[in-house]
């Protein structure tokens, strides 16, 4: 399956939903920031981690597929938290890459230039979740049996 | 003045992130920035900053670890919403639970 955009979708999205997701993502970055300077950059670190809007996102996400489904004469399905299911997968796989992106950070970053390693620490956190996107993809494929066709 | 600062810039980075999550499909593939380094990326630039690159590659090494738990707590998610059907702001917000529990124990095991 290709990858595309779909600038349409930024019309299904109000206001307000971009707004608490800025809102939550200066939260936690605030809140990061504040546990880091209380209990140290040990502590502080896990929550650079934190999922923190990924509630927002997928009951954003299920909102869409239900109010989709309402327009097409569909009131009752379950379509929406499927959808929702399919982020969670998709962030399971990028959370994988995630923890390469602080790998190379932690190892990179002291005596070096700093934006570069962010930069590169960034282009591996891309890099390692399209590969592990497309693995699954191709796992899939192979489990099916279609494969052999 | 420095923690305004790191609201709008985590605000702003999250917030990049998520439209782009947004616009992408497959959705599979949007999922993937459900994980992505934004207030990473925003912490570590102002920590590196403030605190120099010594302290923001300890909070990096500990970060290792909380996508560790973001991991478990995305398959938990994963779990409940498409095997169990559950509704997804529950489940989601529930889950947390399980992210601060893989979070902690990571911590109390190797990094305390």
């Amino acid at each position: 399956m290709r990858v595309r955009i779909n600038l349409a979708a930024l019309k299904q999205t109000h206001w307000h939903e971009y707004l608490t997701r800025f809102l939550l993502g200066g939260a936690i970055t605030l809140a990061s920031g504040l546990v880091a300077r209380h209990f140290g950059p040990v502590i502080g670190g896990l929550f650079l981690a934190f999922p923190a809007i990924f509630p927002a996102q997928a009951t954003l996400i299920e909102k869409h597929e239900r109010e989709k489904k309402r327009r097409a004469g569909i009131p009752r399905t379950l379509r929406g938290r499927l959808a929702a299911a399919l982020d969670a997968r998709g962030a399971a796989t990028g959370s994988v890459a995630l923890a390469a992106f602080g790998l190379v950070t932690w190892k990179y970053l002291p005596g070096n230039n700093a934006v570069g390693i962010l930069a590169a620490a960034l282009a591996a956190w891309l890099a390692l979740a399209v590969l592990l996107w497309r693995a699954r993809k191709f796992h899939v494929y192979r489990w099916s049996g279609r494969a052999r066709r | 003045m420095e923690l305004a600062e790191r609201f709008l810039l985590g605000g702003l980075i999250v917030s990049v992130f998520a439209v782009a999550g947004d616009v992408l499909r497959p959705k599979g593939f949007a999922g993937l920035f459900g994980a992505a380094p934004s207030v990473a990326l925003a912490t570590l630039g102002l920590t590196l900053f403030t605190e120099g690159k010594d302290y923001a590659a300890v909070e990096a090494r500990s970060m290792i670890f909380g996508a560790g738990a973001l991991l478990v707590y995305s398959l938990a998610c994963l779990y409940f919403l498409a095997k169990q059907r559950r509704r997804t702001t529950p489940t989601t917000l529930t889950m947390l639970v399980v992210w601060f529990m893989c979070a902690f124990g990571c911590w109390s095991v190797f990094l305390k």
